[in-house]
C-alpha cells in the first residue's frame, strides 16, 4: 500500500469536522477514526519514504521519513489518539467544533514538522503549530485566556521569523534547504538555535509555556503537552546533537523550575514548571551526543508524552468536575475520584522514574550516558533534579488534589471518555516500564545496548526515591513541632510551602532585583519608542495628517530642487 | 483579427465609454462595461501569449510607420501590465454593480462607468503606447476620469480628496510633460524605441538630465511614492468602495510601469544606474516609505485609510526592488507589482462588502464582524496573511525574491527590514482581525453576509492569491523574463 504524507490525513480530518456539528455521535467515531487511520498510514512508511516538491525553482521535501521522525510519528498518533479520546465529551458550551478542529489542526502539523526535510516546510508547520494552537487556549473563553494566548502567539511567531530568518541564512550560506545537522558555528545555527529554544522552553525563554498552558482547557492543555515541545526536541536532535551546550542549558532547565514549581499553588502550572524540568532532560541528552544519550533523551520525549499527558489529564478531569486547580482550594478529593486518583498516582509514580514505570527506562539512559561521557559535575546536579521532581510531581500533584486536608468538595468520577483516555495512558506508562523493549526496539540508531534494570540502576534509583520523600517527610515533621499551629494536616501546605518560599525568597530577591532594574529599562525604552511613534505616526502625527495641496507642492518642488542639485554637483 | 489586437486593447473600452452616457439604465451601463472588461482582459491574455511565443509585437497606427507614426509596442513587460490592470478590471467590474448602487447615487451610475472606462483605457493606453506624447495623452485620460471617479464618494470629503489629487496629478503630469518635451528638443523624436538609440549620444547635456529629474518627480509623484503620497490616502478613503479596489491595484501599477519603462528601456539601465544614480536616489526614499507608513498605517482608525497607508509602504517594497538594480530586484518588484493587486483589490473589495452592509469601515464598527459577516472576514484575513507574507500566498512570493535580491548584493540590513516589517503590516491586520473576531457585535441583528455578487469577485481575487502563491512558476517566469528585457534595454 501506498503512503500519503502523515500530517494530510489530519488536515483532511479537521477539515470534514465542521459539517459534523450536529450530529455529536458521528462526530466521536470520526475522530477517533482520524489517529487511528493516520497510525495505519504511518505504519505503512518505510524508512526512507521522501516526498519532493518544486516551488520556486527550489526542492521542497515535505515529507522525509528516517528512524528519528518515524519515532516521533507513532509518538504524536499515540498522543492524539489519547488527547481525541480525552477530549470526546466537548459539547458546544466549550466550542467542541473549533477545539477538535483546533486540535486535528495542531496534530497535523506536529506530524508535519517533524516529517518536514527541508526548512520551508518545516517553517510552515512550526508556525501552523502556533496558529493552531492557540485556538486551544483561546477556547477557554477568559479574559486571561484571551491575553495569555495572543501572547503566546507572540512568541511563536517570534520564533518562526527566527527561523526563516537562520533558513534564509542558512540557504544563502550554503545553497542547500535540507534540515540536517546544524551545530552552531555559524549565524544561521544560531538563529535556528533560538528559533527551536523558544519552542523548547529554554531558561528565559520559557515564560510563555507556563503563561499560557494553564490557561488553556482542560482537554487542550492535553493536547499543548503533547506536541509543540516535543517538536522542538525533536528539531534539537535532528539539528544539534552532540553540541555541548545543550548539556548546561539542559541542566539548569531540570533545576530552575523545581523551585517554581514546588511554592506554586495552581496544579496545572506546576505541571507547566514540571514540563520544563522534564525538557531538561531531553535538552541534556541531546547535548551529550552519544548514540545511547540520544536513544534516552528521544525515548524520555516518548515517556513523557504519556506520563506527563495522564498527570494533565488527571488534573483536567479534576477541573472539569470542580472547576478548581489550586493547591489550596482542593483536597480530599480521593473519597470520590478514587479511579482518577489511582490513575494520577500512576502518572506521578511514572514521573518519578520508580521502577517499573517508564520514565524510569529512558531517564536511566540519560544518566548513565553522562557518566559514561565523564561528565561528573552535571550528572549530581540532574540527580538533584530528579529528587525535585519527585518532590513537586510525584508528590505534590496527587497529594493535594485528592489527599491533603479535605477541601470538602464531593463530586463524581469524570465521564467516561476520559477514565479511558487516562487508563490508556496508565496502562502504556506501565507496559513501558515493565518491557523497556517495546520502546527500545522503535528508537532510533540500531539496537538499544543498554538494560534499564540491573541492579545498580534500580539501587540508585531506589535509594534517590527514598531520601527524596524523606526530606519531604523531614519538612512535615519540623513544622510539626512548633506548638502555634494547631492542625498538622490542615497546615502541611501552608508551612511547606513556607519553608520553600524561604529560600526561593532570597534567589528572587538577589535576581528579582537585577530582573525588575533590566526589565524597567527596556520597558521604559519601548514605551518612549512607542510614544515616539504615535506622536510622529499616529492619526495626528506629521507623518499621517492630510496635508494642503499647498505643502504636498512644496515637498515636490523640494525633490525636485534636490535631484537637479545634485545632478550638478 | 489578431493583428489588429494591440489597438483593440485600447479601443474596445475606449468606445465602450460614451455608450455608457448614452445608455440611461445604470444595470444595462455596467452590463456593457462588464463586457468591455472582460472584452480587454481576453485581448490582453492572447497578446501576453503572443509576446511569449513570438517576442515583441509592433503596430504601426493608421500605417504610418514608426518614427513618424504613432508607435503600439508590446513586450513581456507590458503585455504583463496590461493583464494585471486589464484582470482587475474583469474582477472589479461585476463587483460594481451592487456596491455602485448602494454607494453612488442611481442618476450618476451611467456616468460612473463611462468614468471607469475611460481610466481604463487610459491606464491601458498608457502601458500599450510606445510613443511618449502618446502616455501623456493617456496619462491624462486615466487621470481625468480618476478624478471624477474618487469625486463621486459618498462622503463630502471625497470632492475635496479629489480635487486635492487633481492638483497634485495635474502637477505631476506636467511635470512629466516637460520631461518629454525636453527629450524631443533634444533628439526630434516621440518614439521610444527611437529615443532609445538617439539618447546616448546626447547623454552629457543638461537638457537630458534636467529633463530625467522633472520626470523622476513626476512619475514618483504619480505612483506615490514617500513624500510625493500626500494625495493618495485620503483619495482612497474617500473614493466609492469600487473605485478604491480599482484605483489601488492599477494606477499606482501602471505609474511605477511608465518609470521602468522610461528610465530602463528610453534611458537604458546604464545611464539610469550609473549616470544619474536613480537607485541611489530611490532606495532611502523606498525605505522610508516601508517603515514609516507601515507605522502610520497601525495607528490608523479607518480600515480604508489604514489600507491606502499600506499601499505607500508596498509601493516601497516596489520601488526597494528597482533600487536593487539587479534582474532579482526587478522581477520582485514586477511580481510585486502582480501580488500587490491580488491582495489589495482583495482587501478593498472586502472592505467594500463590509462598506455596503453596515455603512462604515471604522474599526470599532467592525467589531465582531467576524461573527456576521464570516466570509467577508475570512477573505479579508487571507488578503491581509498575504499582505503579511505568510507562505502559500502570493505575499510571500514577493518577499522571497525582494529578499533574495537584497541578499545577493549582500544588503544585510535592507533584508532584515523587510522582514521586520512584515511584522508591522501584522500588527496592522491583526488590529482589524482583533476587533472583528474578539470584541462582540453591539450592532444591528439584521446585519447579515455581503450578497454572493459582492462576495463572488472579492473570493475569486482571494482564490488567485492563494493560487499563484502555491503554483509561482508562472508568474516568476515571466517577471523574470520581463526584468531581463527592462536591464538589456531595448534592441534594435
Amino acid at each position: 500500500m501506498s503512503s500519503i504524507p502523515p500530517f494530510l490525513i489530519f488536515f483532511l480530518g479537521a477539515l470534514l469536522v465542521p459539517f459534523l456539528r450536529g450530529v455529536p455521535k458521528v462526530r466521536m467515531a470520526f475522530l477517533v477514526l482520524v489517529p487511528v487511520l493516520g497510525a495505519l498510514n504511518v505504519w505503512g512508511i518505510q524508512e526512507g519514504y521522501e516526498v519532493q516538491y518544486r516551488l520556486l525553482g527550489l526542492t521542497l521535501t515535505p515529507v522525509r521519513a528516517d528512524s528519528l521522525s518515524l519515532l516521533f510519528g507513532y509518538l504524536f498518533h499515540l498522543g492524539a489518539f489519547i488527547s481525541i479520546i480525552y477530549s470526546l465529551h466537548l459539547g458546544r458550551r466549550e466550542n467542541a467544533t473549533v477545539q477538535h478542529t483546533a486540535a486535528l489542526v495542531y496534530a497535523g502539523s506536529a506530524l508535519g514538522a517533524v516529517f518536514a526535510g527541508d526548512f520551508i516546510t518545516l517553517f510552515v508547520f512550526w508556525e501552523l503549530l502556533a496558529v493552531s494552537s492557540v485556538f486551544l487556549i483561546w477556547a477557554r473563553g477568559t479574559r486571561l485566556a484571551t491575553r495569555s494566548g495572543m501572547r503566546y502567539l507572540l512568541v511563536h511567531v517570534v520564533s518562526g521569523v527566527t527561523l526563516l530568518a537562520g533558513a534564509m541564512v542558512h540557504w544563502s550560506g550554503t545553497g542547500s534547504l535540507a534540515f540536517g545537522p546544524m551545530g552552531l558555528g555559524s549565524l544561521a545555527g544560531w538563529l535556528v538555535f533560538i528559533a527551536i529554544g523558544i519552542k523548547a522552553a529554554f531558561p528565559l525563554l520559557h515564560s510563555w509555556l507556563i503563561d499560557a498552558y494553564p490557561e488553556s482547557t482542560p482537554t487542550g492543555t492535553v493536547f499543548l503537552s503533547a506536541f509543540t515541545t516535543k517538536v522542538a526536541v525533536y528539531a534539537l536532535a535532528r539539528g544539534y546533537a552532540d553540541v555541548d551546550i545543550l548539556i548546561y542549558v539542559g541542566a539548569v532547565m531540570a533545576c530552575f523550575p523545581i523551585f517554581y514549581a514546588v511554592i506554586e499553588n495552581d496544579l496545572r502550572r506546576t505541571l507547566g514548571y514540571s514540563m520544563i524540568n522534564q525538557i531538561g532532560f531531553m535538552v541534556c541528552g541531546i547535548g551529550v551526543g552519544t548514540e545511547l544519550a540520544l536513544q534516552g533523551a528521544v525515548a524520555h520525549a516518548f515517556n513523557d508524552v504519556l506520563f506527563k499527558g495522564l498527570l494533565f489529564m488527571s488534573m483536567g478531569a479534576v477541573m472539569h468536575m470542580t472547576g478548581k486547580t489550586k493547591a489550596s482550594e482542593l483536597g480530599g478529593l480521593y473519597k470520590t475520584m478514587p479511579i482518577t486518583a489511582t490513575l494520577c498516582i500512576i502518572g506521578a509514580l511514572s514521573i518519578s522514574a520508580v521502577p517499573f514505570f517508564n520514565a524510569f527506562v529512558s531517564k536511566s539512559m540519560i544518566m548513565s550516558a553522562l557518566l559514561y561521557e565523564h561528565h561528573y559535575w552535571i550528572w549530581p546536579v540532574m540527580l538533584f533534579a530528579s529528587a525535585g521532581v519527585v518532590e513537586h510531581a510525584g508528590i505534590k500533584i496527587p497529594y493535594f488534589a485528592f489527599f491533603a486536608h479535605d477541601s470538602g468538595i464531593r463530586t463524581r468520577e469524570p465521564p467516561v471518555n476520559m477514565l479511558v483516555a487516562m487508563g490508556i495512558g496508565a496502562l502504556c506508562c506501565l507496559a513501558i516500564g515493565i518491557w523497556p523493549n517495546l520502546l527500545y526496539d522503535l528508537l532510533p540508531g540500531g539496537e538499544v545496548d543498554y538494560s534499564a534494570y540491573d541492579y545498580t540502576h534500580i539501587l540508585t534509583q531506589l535509594q534517590l526515591l527514598c531520601f527524596a520523600i524523606a526530606a519531604v517527610a523531614a519538612f512535615h515533621l519540623w513544622k510539626i513541632y512548633p506548638a502555634e499551629i494547631p492542625s498538622v494536616n490542615l497546615d502541611a501546605d501552608w508551612v511547606y510551602r513556607r519553608a520553600a518560599v524561604r529560600v526561593t525568597r532570597f534567589v528572587g530577591r538577589t535576581v528579582g532585583a537585577a530582573d525588575a532594574a533590566v526589565r524597567g529599562v527596556v520597558l521604559g525604552g519601548v514605551g518612549r519608542a512607542m510614544r515616539g511613534a504615535f506622536r510622529s505616526h499616529g492619526p495626528r502625527g506629521v507623518l499621517a495628517r492630510s496635508w494642503p495641496a499647498g505643502s504636498m507642492v512644496l515637498w515636490v518642488s523640494i525633490l525636485l530642487t534636490a535631484f537637479l542639485f545634485f545632478q550638478f554637483l | 483579427m489578431s493583428a489588429h489586437l494591440p489597438i483593440l486593447q485600447v479601443v474596445v473600452p475606449l468606445l465602450a465609454a460614451p455608450f455608457c452616457l448614452f445608455l440611461k439604465r445604470g444595470r444595462v451601463a455596467w452590463g456593457l462595461a462588464v463586457l468591455a472588461s472582460w472584452a480587454a482582459l481576453a485581448i490582453a491574455l492572447a497578446l501576453l501569449d503572443q509576446v511569449m511565443r513570438e517576442g515583441v509585437l509592433s503596430y504601426a497606427i493608421g500605417d504610418w510607420a514608426p518614427p513618424i507614426g504613432i508607435e503600439y509596442r508590446v513586450d513581456v513587460v507590458n503585455a504583463w501590465v496590461l493583464v494585471i490592470v486589464s484582470g482587475i478590471g474583469a474582477i472589479v467590474s461585476p463587483y460594481a454593480m451592487a456596491s455602485i448602487e448602494r454607494e453612488v447615487e442611481a442618476g450618476r451610475i451611467p456616468l460612473f462607468y463611462a468614468a471607469y472606462l475611460l481610466c481604463l483605457s487610459g491606464l491601458l493606453g498608457i502601458t500599450i503606447t510606445g510613443d511618449m506624447f502618446n502616455v501623456f495623452v493617456f496619462l491624462e485620460i486615466s487621470s481625468l476620469s480618476a478624478y471624477a471617479l474618487i469625486a463621486l464618494g459618498q462622503a463630502r470629503r471625497a470632492l475635496t480628496s479629489a480635487f486635492r489629487y487633481l492638483i497634485m496629478g495635474s502637477v505631476g503630469a506636467t511635470f512629466i510633460v516637460i520631461g518629454i518635451g525636453l527629450l524631443y528638443v533634444m533628439t526630434g523624436t516621440l518614439n521610444m524605441a527611437d529615443l532609445a538609440q538617439l539618447l546616448p549620444e546626447v547623454w552629457d547635456s543638461r537638457t537630458v538630465k534636467v529633463a530625467y529629474g522633472f520626470l523622476t518627480v513626476g512619475f514618483c509623484l504619480k505612483l506615490a511614492l514617500f513624500p510625493l503620497h500626500l494625495w493618495l490616502p485620503n483619495a482612497y478613503t474617500y473614493a466609492p468602495s469600487a473605485v478604491t479596489a480599482f484605483m489601488a491595484s492599477t494606477a499606482t501599477k501602471v505609474a511605477v510601469y511608465m518609470l521602468l519603462r522610461f528610465f530602463l528601456t528610453i534611458f537604458g539601465a546604464p545611464f539610469s544606474f550609473d549616470v544619474m544614480a536613480l537607485d541611489r536616489v530611490l532606495l532611502p526614499l523606498a525605505l522610508v516609505a516601508i517603515a514609516s507608513m507601515s507605522l502610520v498605517a497601525i495607528f490608523q482608525v479607518n480600515v480604508k485609510r489604514l489600507l491606502a497607508y499600506s499601499s505607500v509602504a508596498q509601493i516601497g517594497y516596489m520601488i526597494l526592488g528597482l533600487s536593487f538594480a539587479t534582474v532579482t530586484g526587478l522581477t520582485a518588484t514586477l511580481l510585486h507589482l502582480f501580488n500587490h493587486a491580488l491582495m489589495k483589490g482583495a482587501l478593498f473589495m472586502a472592505m467594500g462588502c463590509v462598506m455596503y452592509r453596515i455603512g462604515s469601515v471604522h474599526i470599532n464598527a467592525m467589531a465582531g464582524l467576524g461573527r456576521r459577516m464570516p466570509w467577508t472576514m475570512a477573505a479579508f484575513v487571507v488578503g491581509g496573511l498575504s499582505l503579511v507574507g505568510v507562505p502559500l500566498t502570493v505575499g510571500f512570493v514577493s518577499k522571497w525574491y525582494l529578499i533574495l535580491g537584497a541578499l545577493e548584493r549582500g544588503w544585510w540590513p535592507v533584508a532584515i527590514l523587510v522582514l521586520l516589517t512584515s511584522l508591522l503590516a501584522l500588527v496592522y491586520i491583526w488590529r482589524v482581525v482583533e476587533a472583528a473576531y474578539f470584541r462582540d457585535f453591539p450592532g444591528d441583528e439584521q446585519t447579515r453576509e455581503a450578497p454572493w455578487t459582492l462576495l463572488g469577485p472579492t473570493w475569486a481575487l482571494v482564490a488567485l492569491n492563494l493560487y499563484f502563491g502555491i503554483d509561482a512558476g508562472r508568474t516568476v517566469q515571466i517577471a523574470r523574463q520581463a526584468a531581463e528585457t527592462l536591464m538589456a534595454g531595448i534592441s534594435p
